[in-house]
């Protein structure tokens, strides 16, 4: 185990990759000699030269196309976009291409590829630049989805996104570059997609979260233990495959749950997740599903809106409280 | 592709002209360093990308424009919107995050628009105003009147496939834009050389039937006598036109690109070196060989401007933040219902 930033896991996740099979490669805006916008590709280009660590123009339809192409003809690309919110224009290209290529020639074409970059609010970036998205990709089949909310699970998740034979949405947040965790060191360490985490035991209540509002959930969950109230906090880091086993499982035991999400809540990953709690546990609650999520607006650049549009720690309490009263 | 002729008659730029983009130009400048400050105090958040070196590129051309113009621009916008006449006031309140901002705190410093003054705003993605620069455009063109979509982006937005996109477009339905592109050497840390292999972006512009030209926009007299040709010449043949300004940003992409981080793409001495042909220094000395500009009055216009400023910023600071409940609102304008 070593001590690490998350941008530092998934960097070493990347080297290690890189290290291992020689087809893994790096293409994305400022990953090479600018060392990386948030600093994750530091240093890789020096170690694996301007083949494998590709600076790209401003162009994501190219990257992305780059990605998925190199993909088809037997590479293991990762594309990075510098935020999620560039990756729009490439929509085409995850959506119509890599996404369905391995469906459409009956299984004889693999696309493994990793699109990946940061998301989230925070930091008053306002409405072009706080949102990451992820619903739209979970809605499409072909994609898998991981939204990893540690250090650790920042390096197994990318590894393992790394080797699987399909495309990735692979959406880190840009809040928690900077968080410190204990990470193995282990170049075998992978965490295997559908498979979530519980990360607090509790009986009373289930939180269900992903990617930062994990570590807001388990400081709710802290308040609530003050308050007498025993949470359970899930973090769900993969939306496709969703491990449901898992909350299920939870659910059977505490009754009653809060999905929560940092993006608009409106057809957000958490809707996905109670309606599937509704249809297959809904003999265990003793509550209806609450959600906790976004503003649906744009977001504002003002600290006070924003702060207002982002959910926190005290939106958990209050939704868990209702559905423990 | 043909440049477009020389016409004495409108490109001469005579010093009342001269003294009023020193003016902007100044204007712009100390405004910019003044939001570094109040940015550094906690005071301005997000990011906030500054157009040092570049004023020349909207002093030279904003002010030819009519106020039933249109202008777009990218996120690098404050000296855009000071220009296309939004009071220091409210873009300094806009920063600040508050009601009295031209955005009432909802855009901040990416996002600042004026659409009174023809200023349809700074946009945060990269070669995202072009396409919708192509849309104003077209409007001009049904509603058949003379006027013109002038649209700003940066060399690294060369690259978007959207701004390619709609140069076609524009030259192919014949509509009134003129797209500039502020060549400020660099997309972030990508030198231009190393994000293209055809660095003449008239030669692109070429590509899609659009007339273009290179110019040499550290010199603000020499963006205003272009502009003012070919702007005139848009009036009269409805045209799209390329224009690529050479120029140099002085500071960092954004806050975060730092004089460190300035190493990975940057030779050392190079910001010194353009420095030298700073278009604010040349104008002045142009205005001082030709009497125009006596110490008094630059003293007089420097404290003109630091009050300006100052003033703004007092009404920033007095501006009330954007109440609670207006987070809702603007989602949608209001339907009147068919
Ligand atoms: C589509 C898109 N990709 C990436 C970014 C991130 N980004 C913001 S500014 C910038 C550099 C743009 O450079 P240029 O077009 O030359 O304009 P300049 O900043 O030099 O004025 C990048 C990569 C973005 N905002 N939008
Ligand atoms: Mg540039």
């Amino acid at each position: 185990m070593a001590l690490m930033r998350y941008a530092e896991a998934l960097r070493l996740a990347m080297a290690e990759e890189m290290e291992r099979d020689p087809s893994v490669f790096i293409c994305g805006e400022e990953v090479g000699q600018y060392q990386g916008t948030f600093r994750v590709t530091e240093g890789l280009m020096q170690r694996f030269g301007r083949d494998r660590v590709v600076d790209t123009p401003i162009s994501e339809i190219g990257i992305a196309g780059m990605a998925t192409g190199a993909a088809m003809a037997g590479l293991r690309p990762i594309a990075e976009f510098m935020t999620w919110s560039f990756a729009l224009s490439a929509m085409d290209q995850i959506v119509n291409h890599a996404a369905k290529i391995t469906y459409m020639s009956g299984g004889r074409i693999q696309c493994p590829v990793v699109f990946r970059g940061p998301a989230g609010t925070g930091n008053q970036l306002s409405a072009q630049h706080s949102q990451s998205l992820e619903a739209w990709f979970m809605h499409v089949p072909g994609l898998k989805v991981a939204m990893p909310a540690t250090a650790a699970d920042a390096k197994g998740l990318l590894k393992y996104a790394i080797r699987d034979p399909n495309p990735v949405i692979f959406m880190e947040h840009a809040g928690l570059y900077s968080q410190r965790g204990e990470v193995p060191e282990d170049p075998d360490f992978v965490i295997p997609f559908g498979k979530a985490a519980i990360v607090r035991e509790g009986t009373d209540v289930t939180l269900v979260a992903y990617s930062h509002m994990v570590s807001t959930c388990l400081k709710a969950a802290v308040s609530l233990h003050d308050m007498g109230i025993s949470a359970e906090v899930i973090d769900l880091r993969t939306l496709t495959p969703l491990d449901m086993e898992t909350v299920l499982g939870s659910v059977a035991k505490t009754h009653r749950v809060v999905v929560t999400q940092e993006e608009w809540l409106n057809v957000g990953a958490a809707a996905e997740i109670a309606a599937r709690i509704g249809e297959l546990g809904f003999d265990d609650l003793d509550a209806p599903v609450l959600r906790v999520g976004g503003a649906d607006v744009p977001m504002p650049y003002a600290k006070k809106l924003e702060s207002a549009a982002i959910p926190n720690e005290q939106d958990v309490i209050t939704a868990a409280l209702r559905v423990t009263d | 592709m043909a440049k477009l002729t020389l016409d004495p008659r409108d490109t001469s730029t005579d010093t009342q002209e001269l003294l009023s983009m020193y003016r902007l130009m100044v204007r712009v400048r100390r405004f910019e360093e003044s939001l570094y400050r109040r940015y550094r105090e906690g005071k301005i958040g997000g990011y906030l990308h500054r157009y040092d070196g570049e004023e020349a590129l909207v002093a030279g051309v904003v002010p030819l424009l009519r106020r039933d113009d249109y202008i777009l621009c990218t996120y690098r916008d404050h000296g855009h919107a000071i220009s296309c006449g939004v009071p220091m006031r409210e873009v300094m309140a806009e920063l600040y995050g508050r009601v009295g901002g031209c955005a009432a705190g909802k855009g901040g410093s990416m996002h600042l628009i004026g659409p009174e003054y023809g200023f349809l705003g700074g946009d945060g993605i990269v070669g995202g105003p072009v396409p919708v620069a192509l849309g104003v455009g077209y409007a001009i063109k049904m509603r058949g009147g003379d006027q013109v979509c002038v649209c700003y982006f940066g060399d690294g937005a060369i690259n978007q496939g959207g701004v390619h996109e709609s140069m076609n477009m524009a030259a192919l339905y014949g509509v009134p834009v003129l797209f500039i592109l502020e060549n400020n050497g660099y997309a972030m840390g990508t030198a231009v050389e190393r994000s293209t292999k055809q660095p003449d972006m008239v030669a692109k512009a070429a590509a899609h039937g659009i007339a273009g030209e290179l110019i040499d926009a550290m010199d603000a007299q020499v963006v205003r006598e272009a502009a003012s040709r070919i702007i005139g010449h848009m009036r009269a043949t409805h045209e799209p036109y390329f224009l690529e300004a050479r120029c140099y940003r002085y500071v960092g992409h954004g806050v975060a690109d730092n004089a460190q981080q300035q190493r990975f793409y940057r030779e050392e001495g190079e910001i010194e070196q353009w420095k030298q042909r700073d278009p604010l220094a040349s104008t002045r000395a142009r205005l001082l060989e030709l009497d125009a500009l006596g110490e008094a009055d630059e003293r007089a216009m420097e404290a003109e401007v630091e009050a300006e400023i100052a003033e703004a910023v007092a009404f920033a600071e007095q501006s009330p933040e954007p109440p609670l409940d207006s987070l809702y609102e603007n989602v949608f304008t209001e339907s009147t219902g068919g």
